[in-house]
């Protein structure tokens, strides 16, 4: 019969980095997130500068209900941090409320894009329609997914993994704050998007 | 939790509300200024990418606390600007398109075609 064997810095530092794991792993995760991310809007400039025409984002896109997405992932993120405040302050409670509050403005604003992917469908503007749907298409979509990806993980720490919690506090409190690290950028990479695909003017 | 952390905590989720208030202000800001037709297309690019990386730089710096973070971290983000700038940079600064003509993104327009002499 086998020992369990622990992993080290969990929920401690490690004393050459001063990081715990976990910590490390997802700035290195997001580093790589830029350069995708970044691939594709230095994509976005090299189609857009190339075009001899452009549509205004604005005149195309529905900007009121982009700022309205726009406000309720900034109002996720403040809640995210939140809830991994609360957690330091020993509030459990709190920190469900702040984290069940982020599932839903993420699940807002899902939804609030399903009605404008739903909206030019309808009008026939899929990714084929043009070089600026293409890119639309595949930018909003690929934010689209990470905000998935981030609602499946806040949503099994919300739910069962909130168990850890009885058990190691600490461990959970820094599962919490890599949890918020990804989210945080998934609101980053909003923030630039929506200026860039629905504000700027045409040509 | 000691009194201190306690509120060390307290003062935190503070701050977090009063950047959160800033952030949406901000949002409103940038739809205001692409709103306002005055500014040309040239300084309502710049306003826009100004205001988006004040955003950014707020929610960085505070949300994912990289104002306090440890040196590891600004060395793994240092490394990931350098080769972002480069990617941008290599195409910002290209000056010839597929087919070898002038066509870079600082090039206005584009040259008239040559007659063939034959």
């Amino acid at each position: 019969m086998s020992a369990a064997i622990e992993i080290p810095y969990n929920s401690t530092e490690r004393p050459d980095t001063g990081l715990y794991n976990a910590k490390l792993g997802v700035w290195l995760f997001l580093a790589s997130e830029v350069m995708l991310f970044g691939a594709l809007f230095s994509t976005y400039v090299l189609l857009r500068t190339g075009a001899d025409t452009w549509p205004s984002g604005a005149q195309t896109l529905n900007v009121p209900l982009a700022t309205f997405n726009t406000f309720i992932l900034i109002g996720s993120s403040v809640t995210m941090v939140m809830s991994w405040a609360s957690l330091q302050m020993k509030s459990f409670a709190r920190f469900r409320l702040f984290l069940g509050l982020t599932l839903l403005c993420g699940l807002i604003f899902l939804v609030a894009k399903g009605f404008e992917y739903h909206e030019h469908i309808m009008k026939g503007e899929l990714p084929s329609y043009s070089t600026f749907f293409a890119i639309y298409f595949v930018m909003t979509g690929l934010h689209g997914l990470h905000v998935i990806g981030g609602l499946i993980v806040n949503g099994y720490l919300w739910g069962p993994g909130a168990k850890m919690w009885r058990t190691d506090p600490a461990r959970f409190t820094n599962r919490i704050e890599v949890a918020g690290l990804y989210w945080h950028f998934v609101d980053l990479v909003w923030i630039f998007l929506f200026p860039t695909l629905y504000l700027l003017p045409g040509k | 939790m000691s009194a201190h952390a306690a509120e060390s905590a307290h003062k935190q989720t503070r701050i977090y509300r009063i950047i959160g208030a800033v952030l949406f202000a901000a949002t409103g800001a940038t739809v205001a200024a692409a709103e306002w037709h005055h500014l040309g297309i040239t300084l309502g690019i710049f306003v826009a990418v100004f205001i988006a990386t004040f955003k950014g730089s707020l929610v960085a710096g505070y949300f994912m606390h990289l104002f306090t973070e440890r040196q590891a971290i600004h060395w793994v983000l240092m490394l990931t600007a350098f080769f972002f700038v480069a990617m941008i940079g290599l195409i910002m600064w290209t000056h010839r398109d597929q087919q070898g003509q002038p066509h870079g993104i600082f090039t206005t327009s584009p040259p008239a075609a040559q007659p063939h002499s034959e």
